[in-house]
């Protein structure tokens, strides 16, 4: 019964809709508040969408959005931000034929290496996942005092995290830097790779969709150096992670962290090779963990020598 | 009838040009509730539209740089910090009368604000914090802020707060009594206040827009303020969903130049409740400079009704002087 014309083989071929690629902040896809965008490419250079450039007003806005979901995400308990992760693996899965191309086109991999990096992206989120109730013991605890006093120590998060992607690693490397972040709830203003920021625009719709409350990850794309500086001397962050800033831009920017005494995790690898499929460790944790301790009376009759 | 009103007034209204006449031209406009009705009744009506994109357009401004920071200096002067809450203590305003004087105690060249505003029983409290400053205090009275109360004692009210040393009195007017049409009432209420007010009190006239439900009714309500001798005519208590807007400002702004023109008494106005950013605050400096002009660009004469807004414009401030965007940890919790 279908016979129309428009099967036949002169027959125009459907144009295909593009994408437009925006910024993921306050839990909503704003473009960019300059109207900015750069063109981004694939490791052979061919054109493959416009990326929001983001300005350092955006880089403000993403702040005041990951300041105002800081209460509700650290008062959160762990296990809810357990399963909130684990929501996002899940979302993940289900489009990773989506992430499989845009990190083969990304990172010139082949689709198979591509595919590999993908699941290691989603098994990193369910590891941490899993962390998100353990790291309290892990790092805390009871200390023993010489007195008669609880004295208990317990991780707390530092608050926003202001974070530079890797550059090279942009999907893998993403990931590991975002997940340890939230995982104990802090909030984060997460700089995309520079030339790579794709996967990570994507990954906001995946966070959009994943119960994570809005503002709790803000993504931005553009150049790392223009957005990192306000960050790194805003006022209102309370750590910078630098995995995506060369060895120069690392030292401006931490001695710009220094005004209000960010927080500041180094690159790890200055090669800029470092290995993201390693198992992480709980390093990338404890980097933005404020240990708080308290001191409470045991209530006992210290040295009296009481029977009961 | 009206139309024949309508016709008279509107030729008085619509002429800001022409050079004050005397101010007796509407020294009769009271004598009754008749004569009242018909003249508010007969102001023109309000084009609700081209006000709302007039007041968008305005909006839009990009104010920059030098002039930034002068228009975040004008505005923190602009401020009566207020705080009206069920909770408030003594050492609540104590603490808002030091910000109010010192808005920013690591930056001295930041300016005071224009005022503090507390409810009556705190003006005392509050006048000693700010004693030898130069900040006034303002004082909502008139059973603030539904003001439904009878007229002893809301005047009881003001002449508490006038005695315990307020600079400024905001009275809400009887929306009640103004939508049931008894515009005399209404009038006789403000002109009683004023009297309670005596020489040393300015007087603010809160309409609380938001509860007049057109802008007609906030064209007559001002008009019917400054008739009745309004110092300062205000938007809102800050008490109730819609505050103050742009739109509706603008159209006070409108109204105050109308009556500057026709009787050669200036009034001032204040915007209160919902403004919150230095954002908001410069949109409605445009409001005024591009409305009523440099006469009203002056603390005498333009208020900011706010208690957030004061630590957001010190962050603006802070952000230009520094380069570095500023955070909440260094502004006051109020």
């Amino acid at each position: 019964m279908s016979n129309d014309v428009s099967n036949s083989g002169s027959a125009a071929r459907r144009l295909s809709v593009f994408k437009t690629y925006k910024l993921y902040v306050g839990g909503k896809f704003p473009r960019s508040e300059s109207g900015r965008v750069y063109e981004v490419t694939d490791s052979k250079g061919d054109w493959l969408a416009n990326a929001p450039l983001s300005s350092r007003k955006d880089a403000r806005d993403a702040v005041v959005a990951a300041r105002k979901a800081f209460s509700a995400w650290s008062g959160a308990t762990a296990y809810n931000r357990g399963q909130i992760l684990y929501r996002i693996a899940e979302m993940l899965e289900g489009r990773r034929g989506q992430f499989v191309r845009e990190v083969a086109e990304a990172e010139g991999l082949s689709k198979s290496k591509a595919a590999a990096v993908v699941d290691a992206a989603v098994d990193r989120w369910v590891w941490y996942a899993g962390w998100t109730d353990k790291i309290a013991q892990v790092v805390g605890g009871g200390n023993p005092v010489a007195g008669p006093f609880f004295n208990l120590s317990s991780p707390e998060p530092t608050g926003v995290v202001a974070v530079l992607a890797p550059q090279e690693s942009s999907f893998l490397g993403l990931v590991s830097v975002i997940a340890p972040v939230i995982a104990t709830g802090n909030t984060a203003v997460v700089v995309a790779s520079e030339r790579a920021p794709l996967p990570a625009l994507s990954l906001g719709e995946v966070l959009a969709t994943s119960d994570l409350p809005g503002g709790v990850v803000n993504v931005l794309s553009g150049r790392t150096a223009e957005i990192a500086a306000p960050l790194a001397s805003h006022q209102d962050v309370n750590a910078i992670d630098l995995a995506g800033a060369d060895e120069a831009l690392a030292k401006e920017l931490e001695i710009a962290a220094a005004d209000n005494l960010k927080r500041v995790l180094r690159p790890q690898a200055v090669d800029g090779a470092a290995d993201w499929t390693a198992v992480p460790g709980i390093d990338r944790m404890t980097a933005f963990l404020e240990t708080k301790t308290v001191w409470h009376p045991t209530g006992s009759l210290g040295a009296s020598g009481s029977s009961y | 009838m009206y139309s024949r009103y309508a016709r008279r007034y509107a030729r008085l209204v619509t002429m800001p040009t022409n050079a004050p006449t005397a101010a007796h031209a509407l020294s009769d406009v009271a004598a009754s509730d008749g004569t009242l009705r018909r003249f508010l009744h007969g102001l023109p009506g309000v084009d609700a539209v081209g006000l709302e994109a007039r007041a968008a357009s305005l909006g839009t401004r990009s104010i920059k740089t030098t002039a930034k920071a002068y228009a975040i200096d004008l505005a923190i002067s602009m401020v009566d910090l207020t705080t009206l809450e069920g909770a408030d203590t003594p050492g609540k305003v104590r603490a808002l009368g030091a910000k109010a004087v010192h808005p920013d105690p690591t930056d001295r060249t930041t300016p005071s604000t224009a005022a503090v505003c507390v409810y009556p029983d705190m003006v005392a409290v509050a006048k000693e914090a700010v004693a030898g400053s130069g900040v006034k205090v303002a004082s909502v009275a008139t059973a603030f802020p539904a003001g439904r109360a009878a007229l002893d004692v809301k005047l009881a009210d003001v002449r508490d707060a006038v005695a315990a040393g307020a600079d400024e009195i905001d009275m809400v007017i009887d929306r009640g009594a103004f939508l049931a049409g008894h515009y005399l009432k209404v009038y006789d209420e403000i002109v009683a206040v004023r009297e309670a007010c005596g020489t040393s009190a300015r007087l603010k006239v809160i309409f609380e827009t938001g509860e007049l439900s057109t802008y007609d009714n906030i064209r007559r309500a001002s008009w019917l303020g400054m008739l009745a001798g309004a110092d300062f005519i205000k938007t809102s208590t800050g008490k109730v969903a819609v505050n103050a807007t742009p739109a509706n400002t603008l159209l006070m702004l409108e109204a105050v130049r109308d009556f500057r023109a026709q009787t050669g008494v200036q009034v001032g106005v204040k915007p209160a409740g919902g403004i919150r950013t230095s954002k908001d605050a410069i949109k409605f400096l445009v409001l005024v400079n591009e409305t009523v002009g440099e006469d009203w660009l002056d603390n005498h004469w333009f208020r900011f009704g706010a208690s957030s807004l004061l630590n957001d414009l010190l962050m603006q401030r802070q952000k230009l002087a520094t380069g570095r965007y500023s955070g909440p940890d260094y502004v006051t919790v109020d």
